[in-house]
Formats: C-alpha cells, structure tokens, sequence
C-alpha cells in the first residue's frame, strides 16, 4: 500500500456497507413472505366474493397486507370501492 | 444414539464439503464414533475430498435400495479407525434418496455412531432437504457475499419449517453459523461483509471463522481434509470449531488482518 492509498483508506470504506444494506432489506422481505400465513389468497378471495354480492368491485379492489410486529401480527384489509357506490347512496 | 449434524448452505460452491470432511474428521480424532455421509447424488465429491475415492464399491443408495449393506458400503478411513465415508452414488437419480430410506439408514447408524455428518448438496431441492430432514444440529456453511448469506437464511427458514423436528413439534434444531473463506484484509478494507456484518443479520451460534487459505486446494488436491495440515490457518480453524462444538470456549483466531505498521503502510511494505 503507498503513500496515497494510506490517505484514502480513511476516506468512505468500500462496498462491504452497501452489501449490508441490501441484504437487510431483502432478506426482512423474505422472512416476511415466509412467515406469511397459508390462508392468506383463498381469504382474499372469499372476501372479495362477500363484496361482489353487494357492490360491482373490480377483481383486484381488495388487497390483504399481512404484517409481523414485534408482539402482534397486523392483517391489513384494503378495499376499494368504485366511485359510482357513493353517487347511488 | 448418534448426533445427526447437517452441514449445508443453500448456495453451492460455499465450502460444505471441505467442512464436512474437516469436522467429521476433527470430531474422529478426538475420539468420538464418526460417519460422514455424502447426500449429493449424481455429484459425489466427498470421497474424494476425504481421499477414499478408489476404495467405493458400494454406496448410499445401494443401501437404500438394499443392494448392500451398511458393512459393506462403509469405508473406514486410514488415517483414523472412528472414521467413516458413506459415498454418495454416482448415476442414479436423485429422487433415489427416499425420506423413509435415508431414515432406515441414519437409524442403523445411529446404534454404532457418536456423530453422523451429513454433507448436503447445494439448493433447496429434494437432496438437500433430505440431508437436512433427521438432523439434530446444522452447520450454516456461510461464505461473507450477499447471495451466501441470503440463500443462508432462506435455509434456516427450512430448517424451523421442514425437518422432522419441526414437523414432530420437537426441540427446533440446534443451528451453528461457520463463515468460510474469509479474507480479513479485505474486510478491513471495506471490501467484504465483516463477522458483525453476517452476524447483524443472521444472528447464530459462531462455529467459527474459517480464511480464505491456499491450505484448502493443497488439502483437496491430495485428498487429506485441511484439519490434518495443522500448519495452516484454515486447519486450526477447523480444529476450533470442532473445540466449540464440543463445548470448548475458544477465541477466534484469523478475524483480524495482520496489522501492518505505519511506515510499511507507508511505504508499501
Ligand atoms: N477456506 C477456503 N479457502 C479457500 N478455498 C476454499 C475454502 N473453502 C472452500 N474452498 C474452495 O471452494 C471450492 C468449493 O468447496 P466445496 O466443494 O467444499 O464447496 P461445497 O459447498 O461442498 O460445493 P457444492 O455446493 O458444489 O457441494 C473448492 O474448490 C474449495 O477448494
Ligand atoms: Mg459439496
């Protein structure tokens, strides 16, 4: 290592940080997928099933989020209903 | 009753079978009843890590099929009367690794063995989730790059999920991280994921640290597991995490890079 190298080596270290952070990232995703309950798709569908009785959703209207926290789970339910719902009412 | 330890990784390529061969014969030579089995179908390699390659007649799945028996498909190694290679087969399909077959086997082994180590191929496929399925411990064999540690993790995932004590509701398997081909330099250079690194994000047990050492090929191209060269630094590494394993408290040797004084930094020393 010369002169020149020994003042850079103080600068930002190399890319091992940005390694780091990409895997942290990637793999909370697949733990995430991973601890993701089996039920979850037919639970989606059944609920959009209920929905569709009642008003015209579009076949993608309902999204289940499904959340691990650090003493609870969160099973996020978003359904979005058209426009048209509110003008009938 | 013997201890089954799986050796795997996910990713291929990682150091499993130069672990497997190093710790079975580490825990041989300190006396403990060993056999190291080599579940990569159609690629077996550990015969010839372990140098026994000429000695096969017949193997894992001639016993699984009942072609032969465990007597006769055992090879004892030269070097160490507790040690034994069960090889792998060389042709056959891969789906010839049966659950209830390898079961049967590990089972008679377990009446004469202290240790059975199971060198798992590389993937999450049919072979290595056999050679995981009956473990009682598993040595996460981890090389310090993303997508090492990344598959490292989807493993641990099969392991709490797929094994037969996940499936029986027993005590989970007991899981080790070994992180090989290590390069201290390196990593204080900012280059390389440190110990730490690995550590923040799959948070094991620490088997050990094993360099990145020339002392591997050297091993592998004379058929001696590197634990015998105990002159090299990934041989005493070795010969650590077998300590470790066995209870021992050790330091880790070989985590840090020479440190160089300031003039030969200086001066390109
Ligand atoms: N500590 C090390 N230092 C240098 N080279 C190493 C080290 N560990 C393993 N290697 C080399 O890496 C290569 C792969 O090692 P090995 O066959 O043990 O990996 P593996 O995980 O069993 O591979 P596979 O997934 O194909 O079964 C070999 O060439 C070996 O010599
Ligand atoms: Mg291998």
């Amino acid at each position: 290592m010369g002169l020149l190298d020994y003042f850079r080596s103080s600068q930002p270290k190399g890319s091992a940080n940005v390694a780091k952070e990409r895997l942290q990232i990637l793999v909370a995703h697949d733990r995430a997928e991973r601890h993701r309950p089996s039920y979850l798709p037919n639970l989606q569908r059944e609920i959009l099933e209920v929905i569709r009785k009642y008003v015209d959703v579009d076949m993608n209207a309902v999204s289940v989020n499904y959340e691990q926290e650090e003493t609870h789970e969160v099973l996020e339910l978003n359904i979005v209903l058209p426009d048209t719902v509110r003008n009938r009412a | 009753m013997a201890r089954i330890i799986v050796i795997t990784s996910g990713k291929g390529g990682v150091g499993k079978t130069t672990t497997a061969a190093a710790l079975a014969m580490g825990l041989a030579q300190r006396g403990s009843r060993t056999a190291v089995i080599d579940f990569d179908v159609g690629l077996r390699n550990l015969d010839l890590i372990m140098g026994c390659e000429r000695r096969v007649v017949y193997d894992f799945v001639n016993v699984i099929n009942h072609e032969a028996n465990l007597n006769q498909a055992l090879i004892r190694d030269k070097r160490c009367d507790n040690l034994y290679v069960l090889p792998a087969s060389q042709t056959r399909d891969k789906d010839a690794l049966t659950k209830e077959g390898v079961g049967r086997v590990l089972d008679e082994l377990s009446q004469g063995f202290d240790f059975i180590v199971c060198d798992s191929p590389a993937g999450i496929e049919h072979g290595a989730t056999m050679a995981m399925y009956y473990a009682d411990d598993a040595v996460v064999v981890t090389n310090p790059e993303v997508s090492s540690v990344r598959d490292s993790d989807r493993m641990l995932g099969i392991l709490a999920s797929k094994s037969r004590r996940a499936e029986s509701n027993e005590e989970p398997i007991r899981e080790f991280l070994l992180l090989t081909r290590y390069d201290a330099t390196r990593v204080d250079n900012g280059e390389m994921l440190s110990v730490k690194d690995v550590q923040d994000i799959l948070s094991l047990n620490l088997l050990g640290v094993i360099p990145e050492s020339k002392a591997v090929l050297n091993a592998s191209n004379a058929g001696v597991p590197v634990i015998l060269d105990r002159e090299s630094d990934a041989g005493l590494a070795y010969g650590d995490a077998v300590g470790r394993y066995l209870g021992e408290d050790l330091p880790h040797r070989f985590v840090n890079a020479e440190k160089k004084g300031f003039f030969s930094r200086l001066f390109g020393g």
